[in-house]
């Protein structure tokens, strides 16, 4: 088990004939995954490492029955490829080019989310299942499987921290990267979400920055929701407020979005927040440790805030079915 | 990217938004030949990219000519929370009845434009925000459906009673909101609106932040970047493709990804140093770029070491390692350089490297801790 890709991915590459594309079809192929197709309008009938190019997603889903896609293509038509695999009835969209206006992916993500397709991302390194599926660009190589899901807005942040993950024999589940922009389709709670349902997670690594509420909003739903120990790292300690910090997402503005606040936010339901991403896995040790003698008694304790809400029904399913 | 004041007003005069009559002048002599055009009372306002400038004495009422003229010089030039102000807009002075704020903002939360008027305009909005937040009403518009009339009339009736002033507003805001989709801002905001005596209301502040993801689309926008209002090091780093932020500390950072190059900055203050930059290489990084990234770190005058953390993915270690070796024959580095290189083409990347006299670390945390200890051995 996984989440969102596993081995019934079937992916369509939206770019795979460009140069970044072409490259990571080959090394998703290679990792395993079941690269069904590749788009690049005007190149049908050709084909990139053997995967067949077709002009529209809609002819690709036709022809293949591909249910994922993955778009590589440049920012000024990023946007239009979103909603060509929308409306071609792909379900789990995964957009990795980074620059896309944000006020067109307001639309996006009203048009998305009321037609039940998810995205992730844009300017997101996509998403791994270790020993599964691929989709995206994180590097297969520093992956295992296990039990651990890693959720972040970042890329090579995140390569880190599962590098150092595996380095401590922990495993992964699906570690994936939501992407660093203002609007982005699928956020912390989605994620963590569906690890809570999801049977091979056993613990979760989230990994926030400066800039919105994400992680405040994903600390209160930790709280009243998440029975699985749940270790957080923020970046952007040391971030100037109102600049850019390379992400668009990353940015404080007023007073609001610093890394005080969701490391604040986090530590008063109880999660710890790393100093170093090479702490985050002894964190994790200790909190499935602290879980598994009691572990009922640790949810019913931390879930201290609306205990009403009955916390074994997480939302997850409802998600998921929509999907 | 923000423009300035003189900027935006055109872009809402373009819109029909009803702004003073006014234009910007660089030189005194400018300053008061477009007061003498005005032939009213004008506003000499000082033209920087940072917020409080009435407040500074950047913004000064002008009676007349010889007013203007002392106005636009001790203006000129003034320095404004370190800002030197090279321009000023002059225009017409307004009497005023009554100030309000109106601004659009992208919503993260809801992932919509949030329209926000307040009955409490020419203040500090943020203030306002805190303090008393039921004095802002804010709408918040489906963004495929767009702002309908009724709603921007909805909204100008809870500041307004008057209908002449309620049909102005809703006209406002209605072309404010088309302005914000335009440009592809991420805020557009007059504070204040004003209405006059006899019931005409007119932006006389205008705000613009322009989404750096949608400057592609619009080089009559990226024409507008006042080189004078950016640090020189941040325009040479993003015309070089590279995401650089100046600090103020003594150890450089060369960084691939945003993230990681964040949380390498706050390593280094937790181990006790300071960072002198926020450095993202970007994914797949050429040679050039990490040249021209050591240029640019190498000439601040504070730096002690650099730093360079790479996390290969896209990007090549080996790539990276040929832009370091560049950059020592080229530069010659008189600061210790201490790198952490890992991931794709690594083993080649250890090769390349050997050409050159640096120290390595084989984690985050003893590259950070190493570049610490070098910048103060380079300072005794």
């Amino acid at each position: 088990m996984a989440i969102f890709i596993d081995k019934k991915t079937r992916l369509v590459v939206q770019g795979i004939t460009g140069r970044d594309g072409a490259f990571h079809a080959q090394q998703m192929k290679k990792y395993g995954t079941n690269v069904v197709a590749g788009v690049t309008p005007g190149k049908a009938g050709t084909r990139v490492d053997g995967i067949p190019v077709f002009n529209t997603v809609a002819e690709a889903v036709a022809a293949t029955k591909a249910n994922t896609s993955v778009i590589y293509v440049p920012p000024a038509f990023a946007i239009d490829s979103i909603y060509e695999a929308a409306d071609a009835g792909i379900e789990t969209i995964v957009c990795i080019t980074e620059g896309l206006p944000a006020n067109d992916m307001m639309k996006v993500y009203h048009y998305l989310k009321a037609k039940g397709v998810r995205l992730i991302g844009p300017n997101s390194p996509g998403l791994i299942s270790p020993g599964l599926s691929k989709v995206g660009i994180i590097p297969g190589s520093i992956c295992v499987p296990g039990p651990i899901g890693v959720v972040s807005r970042s890329g090579t942040l995140t390569y880190e921290v599962i590098f150092a993950l595996t380095s401590a024999d922990m495993g992964q589940s699906t570690c994936i990267g939501i992407g660093g922009d203002q609007v982005i389709g699928t956020n912390f709670i989605d994620v963590l979400t569906a690890f809570e349902a999801d049977k091979t997670t056993k613990a979760v690594v989230m990994i926030g920055e400066i800039g919105g509420a994400d992680e405040e909003e994903a600390a209160a739903f930790i709280a009243r929701k998440m029975s699985k120990p749940v270790v957080a790292f923020i970046a952007g300690r040391t971030a100037p407020p109102g600049k850019r910090m390379g992400h668009a997402g990353a940015i404080i503005s007023g007073s609001s979005g610093t890394a005080a606040d969701k490391v604040k936010a986090l530590n008063a339901v109880g999660i710890p927040v790393a100093t170093s991403p090479l702490d985050i896995p002894g964190l994790v040790t200790e909190r499935l440790k602290a879980r598994r003698p009691g572990a009922k008694k640790a949810g019913v304790k931390k879930s201290a805030a609306p205990t009403k809400t009955a916390k074994k029904k997480p939302a997850a399913k409802k998600t998921r079915g929509k999907r | 990217m923000k423009i300035h004041e003189y900027q935006a007003k055109e872009i809402f005069r373009a819109a029909g938004i009803p702004v003073p009559p006014g234009r910007v002048a660089t030189t005194v002599a400018e300053a008061v030949q477009i007061a003498g055009e005005i032939a009213r009372p004008v506003m000499v306002k000082a033209q920087v990219h940072v917020g409080g400038r009435g407040k500074a004495g950047g913004i000064k009422y002008a009676e007349n000519l010889e007013a203007a003229k002392i106005w636009a010089q001790r203006i000129l030039g003034m320095d404004i929370k370190g800002l030197i102000v090279k321009k000023v807009l002059v225009t017409e002075a307004t009497d005023i009845a009554s100030e309000t704020y109106l601004g659009i903002i992208l919503d993260r939360a809801t992932k919509k434009p949030v329209i926000m008027i307040s009955g409490a305009g020419g203040i500090d909005i943020e203030e306002v925000a805190a303090k008393t937040p039921e004095k802002i009403h804010k709408l918040t518009v489906d963004p495929r459906l767009g702002l309908l009339p009724y709603q921007a009339r909805a909204l100008a009736f809870t500041v307004f009673r008057d209908i002449s002033l309620v049909r102005q507003v809703a006209d406002i805001i209605m072309k404010l909101y088309e302005v914000f989709w335009k440009v592809d801002a991420s805020l557009v905001e007059i504070n204040p609106l004003v209405t006059t005596p006899i019931n005409q209301v007119l932006a006389i502040d205008a705000k613009i932040n322009i989404d750096d993801n949608g400057l592609f689309r619009h080089p009559e926008i990226e024409a507008m970047r006042d080189p004078d209002a950016e640090i020189p090091a941040e325009v040479e780093a993003r015309a070089a493709g590279l995401s650089f932020i100046k600090l103020d500390g003594t150890i450089g950072c060369i960084v691939n990804g945003a993230g990681l190059a964040m949380a390498t900055m706050d390593l280094v203050k937790h181990y006790g140093g300071e960072p002198a930059n926020f450095l993202d290489i970007g994914g797949s990084s050429n040679p050039e770029k990490v040249l021209t990234a050591m240029r640019i770190i190498l000439r601040e005058p504070g730096v002690r070491a650099i730093l360079i953390n790479i996390f290969g993915g896209i990007t090549r270690c080996d790539d990276v390692a040929t832009g370091i070796v560049a950059a020592f024959r080229e530069l010659h580095p008189t600061v210790p350089v201490v790198v952490r290189l890992t991931g794709t083409n690594e083993a080649a990347a250890r090769k390349i490297l050997k050409e050159v006299e640096l120290e390595t670390a084989p984690t985050l945390d003893a590259v950070v801790q190493k570049a610490i200890q070098l910048a103060g051995l380079s300072e005794e």
